[in-house]
């Protein structure tokens, strides 16, 4: 099989091995419409809304993401998106399919073609594996995906000395860490790469660099991404569309350039005005 | 008794995993120094301990000791051979009925071992077991199952033993049963939590991503990052079961004769202590010293089992 992304990635305009029949691959990746999350509050009957009414759509190829503070419902949102957390109520649509309506063997076999990179590299590694330990796991799960490179090739595509694969977690940096979770997301081939915070638990100097390669990677691997953060400049950097989210609603939504320079919501104002240096850039 | 049982399971919730973000502080702060220096408490706790089980299973064979058995009505209580009175053909005395305090105390340092290993293993395994069980599945089965940790450490542990060996005789499989009915819940409650933290830690999310399943997950991950505490737990429980036993035999309910364990050696030396402590006191010198190793050593092992310090 092919064994650089870009050659992987001229395959993978067809049809992918695994991915479920029914998909033309024209629709959106994920689809998203009024989807409400409830959580029970600790100790209460009463029911919190996380995500209340959330709508998005994700098409191929495309970035987007969603700022908003903490407790926005961000990472609920994320996490129903993977199929991983709470689904909620509403429309919740990957690669065509009803994720509610999927049987969990039908989500198994769905759920490889949805990646996620974490906030804390270290926790998203198995403390006891090393990396090479760690992808030969992943390669055993799911033997067709992921054999289209090799492990030296993938620690190459993240930048990585293929020293590291005999590490383990603890001897990684964060940012060394950050890069195998990269890896190991992209090994999979995803569809969609779902990076909650990629870049808050780094070093200020590395945060720069993790966020370039996860653009260059999603870009030649031709997946789309969902890129939460509460960090704007980041957004504005890597996404063409973003969604404003404040206690579990999207106030503001559209393209990046029209969202950052014209905003109408005044919570988006505020924020775009909290950003470090806005009125340095407003005048520019 | 029951005072062991919570003595067990307050150390035991301090094996619980610091949450990340102390952990890393520690990580951290540990060069290579103190590695070594945990590295070698491991040897000089466990060196002792494989020093006295080896002691209790050779020396029997070497025909140097008297036969535990024997009786010698003529020379009761004969104090050890340091003391006036004492002679070298019996090192640490005889008992009331003459026999051989030392090769009692070898012979009942074989049984009482056992009973260390095996109750703690019969403990330890279904504790694990459930403990895992109802950490990771959450839900209905986890409320269940504290449910019933909860009640089962309610009851007093001296009911449990009392009730099931007046309904089923004394003997060594039901001393095991009673070992495993009152061992099992700290252990649960313990993995359970650290099942618990585990399952939260987003590797596991991942590796869902990846399309792992379940069974895989626990299996292949949670149980192995588990492996340290329940080392630990089962160490402590070694402890536990040994003075289980001795607290059962001292009332009569545990090994009786003509086996030898330390506890029965205890409770025999009860009525003579005042005129021949060496009947007790031997035994429960061994008990002591041996507890306090395997605790020790457990303490040192849960720091010792993790792969942060493993390698470099």
């Amino acid at each position: 099989m092919a064994n650089t992304l870009e050659q992987g990635t001229a395959a993978g305009s067809g049809r992918r091995p695994g991915t479920p029949p029914g998909d033309g691959g024209t629709g959106p990746v994920l689809e998203i419409t009024d989807l409400v999350i409830e959580h029970r509050r600790e100790r209460s009957r009463e029911m919190f809304r996380a995500v209340d009414g959330v709508s998005l759509a994700i098409g191929a190829g495309e970035t987007v993401g969603v700022v908003g503070e903490s407790g926005s419902g961000k990472t609920t949102l994320a996490m129903a998106a993977t199929g991983l957390g709470a689904t909620g109520s509403g429309g919740l649509r990957l690669l065509g399919r009803d994720l509610r309506a999927l049987r969990s063997r039908e989500l198994r076999a769905l759920r490889p073609e949805v990646q996620v990179v974490f906030q804390d590299p270290h926790g998203s590694l198995d403390p006891r594996q090393s990396v090479r330990s760690g992808l030969r796991e992943l390669r055993g799960l799911q033997p067709e995906r992921t054999s289209w490179i090799d492990d030296e090739a993938l620690l190459e595509q993240v930048r990585l000395a293929p020293e590291l694969l005999d590490r383990y977690p603890h001897q990684l940096s964060g940012g060394q860490a950050q890069r195998v979770c990269i890896a190991r997301a992209l090994v999979m081939r995803p569809r969609l790469i779902v990076a909650d915070e990629p870049t808050s638990g780094l070093d200020v100097s590395v945060q720069a660099d993790v966020l370039e390669l996860l653009r260059a990677s999603q870009r030649t691997a031709g997946a789309s991404m969902l890129f939460i953060s509460h960090d704007l400049a980041v957004v504005r950097s890597i996404c063409q569309q973003v969604h404003v989210m404040f206690r579990g609603k999207v106030v503001e939504s559209g393209p990046v350039d029209q969202v950052f320079t014209d905003p109408q919501d005044p919570y988006t104002r505020r924020l775009i005005e909290a950003m470090p240096g806005a009125r340095w850039r407003a005048r520019r | 008794m029951s005072q062991f049982d919570a003595s067990a399971t307050a150390s035991a919730v301090e094996l619980a995993p610091a949450p990340p973000g102390r952990r890393r502080a520690t990580r951290r702060a540990g060069g290579d120094r103190p590695r070594r220096a945990r590295r070698t408490s491991v040897f000089w706790l466990s060196a002792p301990l494989i020093l006295i089980a080896v002691t209790v299973v050779v020396l029997p064979w070497t025909g140097l000791l008297h036969d535990p058995h024997q009786q010698d009505l003529g020379n009761p209580l004969a104090p050890p051979a340091v003391l006036s009175g004492g002679e070298w053909s019996h090192p640490l005395g005889t008992d009331k009925l003459g026999q051989d305090v030392l090769a009692r105390l070898v012979e009942g340092g074989r049984l009482t071992l056992l009973i260390g290993l095996v109750g703690a293993l019969v403990a330890i395994g279904p504790g694990t077991l459930v403990g895992v069980l109802a950490g990771y599945c959450r839900g209905w089965v986890d409320v269940v199952v504290s449910r019933v940790i909860d009640a089962q450490l309610a009851l007093p542990f001296i009911l449990i033993a009392l009730a099931v060996i007046a309904s089923q005789g004394s003997s060594l499989p039901i001393l095991f049963l009673v070992l495993a009915l009152t061992g099992w819940a700290p252990c649960a409650r313990v993995t359970r939590s650290v099942a618990m933290t585990v399952r939260e830690r987003q590797f596991v999310l991942g590796l869902r991503a990846a399309g792992a399943s379940e069974v895989r997950i626990v299996l292949r991950h949670v149980v192995p990052n588990l492996a340290g505490t329940i080392v630990a737990l089962g160490t402590l429980q070694v402890g536990t079961a040994i003075l289980v036993e001795s607290a059962l035999s001292f009332l009569g309910l545990g090994i009786v004769p003509p086996d030898i364990s330390w506890g029965a050696m205890l409770a025999s030396g009860q009525d003579v202590l005042s005129r021949a402590w060496w009947v007790a006191a031997f035994p429960g010198l061994a008990i002591t010293v041996v507890v306090l190793l395997v605790n020790l050593l457990g303490d040192a092992l849960l720091t010792h089992h993790d792969p942060r310090k493993r390698r470099r």
